[in-house]
């Protein structure tokens, strides 16, 4: 099945400066895809290329099969985009923004009027409505943009940096919302900086530097990818030595912590069957009991060579 | 059929949407209606012998050309500025359709204001003789200094006082060489030459027909000339835009 979103080789020059690399990838249906890199990677950019804001100068970017370079109107008539600056209308009301959007892509007035009562209800605006965007505060501006990016039910939804600089409330609306969009079948192409964000959120994160792809997998993957030897957290209610986890099968090393034992291994699940079967053969409780994977921060850093920087 | 009704709902729903954020404001209508009102008390009052009918023939030439391209050639930078006009590039809407649309808005504006310098001409007792042709050319001036307008706005700047500055300068000498102020049959052979070249010449030439039944060239021809000028402006204006707008981003 080709992906929903096709690059190929996308390329984009600024004066002397590469801002995207001859980059390829591709997003499957129904997943939420990450982009994540550090400041001036090239993720806007990217973003703006796929969403045929900004011509490419290299490369092809194909949304659902059309070309956006040369049939840029079919490629956005299907997705919907959530940029990096809330960009509603300020002179005009939550409301006529809406509509605006609606005319754009062509939803019969009547479907709008109801699709837009729903959006603003479901994100908690729908009061607000007719009282204009510069009113609103910097959450429901986001809001308000979400809505107007789903208005035409797309089946393709860009988000660049959704979240960045709201409060928790509207965080998590947002997210939830994201959610219940991809459970629906909705693709998602998420930007962001919020390592946890796209943790929770996403199938496959695609990592960029400089302009070009470091590494694109799940999220666990990458984690798992970048650290050879695991870690394991591990407490009991009674004694257990160091010799006594340094000769199970599996583990590497042990040390100790307060009252807990840090297990170092290369194969986290051979490690914590050895624990539970030492912990019966000797007749203490496990407490407590947590791998320390790397964190998707640890592999961002890693693969961005950012860590130490 | 259908991908040209939603052109024209896009086209018009950018046309709406201009209309509330730019010129329904206050002070720009205030501005549109005395402007024209300001205008023909300095004319009437300079004590230069000239007949009411040519008076008011220029003043609508005037109020139309500076109407029309009073606005539109600063929402681009505007939107730019306020990345609004992100959101229109990355909907469905081409960028024909933008520019279009925000001619539409603009040719409504003029049309509007100068109909106020139409009611002032009527309310004087100035005999309209050839409406027809006089709403004919009003239509097609008003679309032909709208498309000016978007191309005074094609430099890919975000600062709105550069493009106005940029439109100043090019609007007012424009209005020296038109016949608004000299009859074109005492312009010297420089002067026409000039004049010729100007689209506000045509309407004047035919504002003032409609109301004196005078004109220098034959009205045919003026009517070409608008509509040659409208049609150049406007393909010129969304050719350009196609090449600066992404800059502007």
């Amino acid at each position: 099945m080709p992906g929903v979103i096709e690059v190929s080789g996308l390329t984009k020059v600024f004066g002397a400066i590469t801002a995207v690399d001859h980059i390829s990838f591709e997003v499957r249906e129904g997943e939420i895809f990450g982009f994540l890199g550090p400041n001036g990677a090239g993720k806007t950019t990217t973003t703006r290329m796929l969403t045929g804001v900004i011509p490419m100068d290299a490369g092809s970017v194909h949304i659902f099969g059309h070309d956006i370079s040369t049939a840029p109107v079919r490629a956005r008539q299907r997705s919907g985009v959530v940029p990096e600056t809330s960009n509603a209308y300020a002179d005009l009301t939550g409301w006529q923004n809406l509509m605006l959007m609606a005319d754009l892509y062509g939803v019969p007035r009547r479907r709008a009027e109801e699709r837009s009562r729903d959006l603003l209800e479901t994100l908690g605006i729908l009061e607000r409505r007719d009282q204009k965007v510069q009113g609103y505060s910097k959450g429901m501006k986001q809001r308000l943009i979400l809505a107007m990016a789903l208005l035409h039910e797309p089946e393709l939804l860009f988000l660049d940096e959704p979240t960045s600089g709201l409060d928790v409330q509207s965080t998590r609306m947002i997210l939830s919302l994201l959610r219940g969009l991809n459970e629906g079948g909705t693709t998602i192409f998420l930007t962001t900086h919020n390592m946890d964000e796209a943790n929770q959120l996403c199938d496959r994160v695609g990592i960029i530097r400089d302009g070009r792809i470091v590494a694109i997998d799940a999220p666990e993957k990458l984690k798992a990818a970048i650290e050879r030897l695991h870690r394991i957290e591990v407490s009991f209610d009674g004694a257990v030595t160091a010799d006594d986890l340094a000769s199970l099968p599996g583990i590497a090393g042990a040390g100790r912590t307060g009252d807990k034992w840090q297990i170092t291994t290369e194969d986290a699940d051979a490690a914590i069957r050895s624990v539970v079967a030492l912990s019966r053969e000797r007749g203490v409780r496990i407490v407590t009991l947590q791998t320390l994977a790397p964190s998707l921060d640890d592999a961002f850093l890693r693969l961005t060579g950012e860590e130490g920087r | 059929m259908a991908a040209l009704q939603g052109r024209v709902r896009q086209a018009w729903a950018i046309a709406r949407k201009d209309m509330r954020i730019y010129y329904l404001k206050g002070p720009v209508l205030i501005f549109g209606v005395f402007m024209p009102v300001f205008l023909f008390l300095a004319f009437y009052m300079g004590g230069r012998d000239l007949s009411p009918a040519f008076l008011l023939a220029g003043l609508m030439g005037m109020t139309l050309f500076f109407t029309s391209t009073a606005v539109s050639p600063a929402i681009f930078p505007w939107e730019g500025q306020a990345k609004t006009l992100e959101r229109l590039a990355a909907s469905p809407a081409s960028i024909a359709t933008i520019v279009l649309g925000d001619m539409t808005a603009s040719v409504i504006f003029g049309i509007g204001v100068t109909m106020v310098t139409l009611l002032i001409a009527l309310g004087l007792g100035l005999p309209l003789l050839h409406g027809f042709v006089l709403a004919a050319a009003i239509l097609l001036a008003a679309v032909c200094f709208s498309a000016l307008g978007m191309l005074l706005a094609v430099p890919p700047t975000n600062v709105p006082s550069n493009i106005m500055m940029l439109s100043s300068l090019l609007k007012f000498p424009l209005v020296f060489i038109s016949g608004i102020f000299v009859p074109l049959e005492e312009l010297p052979s420089w002067g026409m030459a000039l004049a010729v070249c100007s689209p506000l010449t045509y309407f004047t030439d035919i504002a003032r027909y409609s109301f004196t039944g005078t004109h220098f060239f034959p009205v045919a021809a003026d009517i070409a000339a608008l509509a040659v000028f409208a049609l150049v402006f406007t393909v010129a204006a969304v050719v350009l835009h196609r090449r600066t707008m992404p800059r502007r981003m």
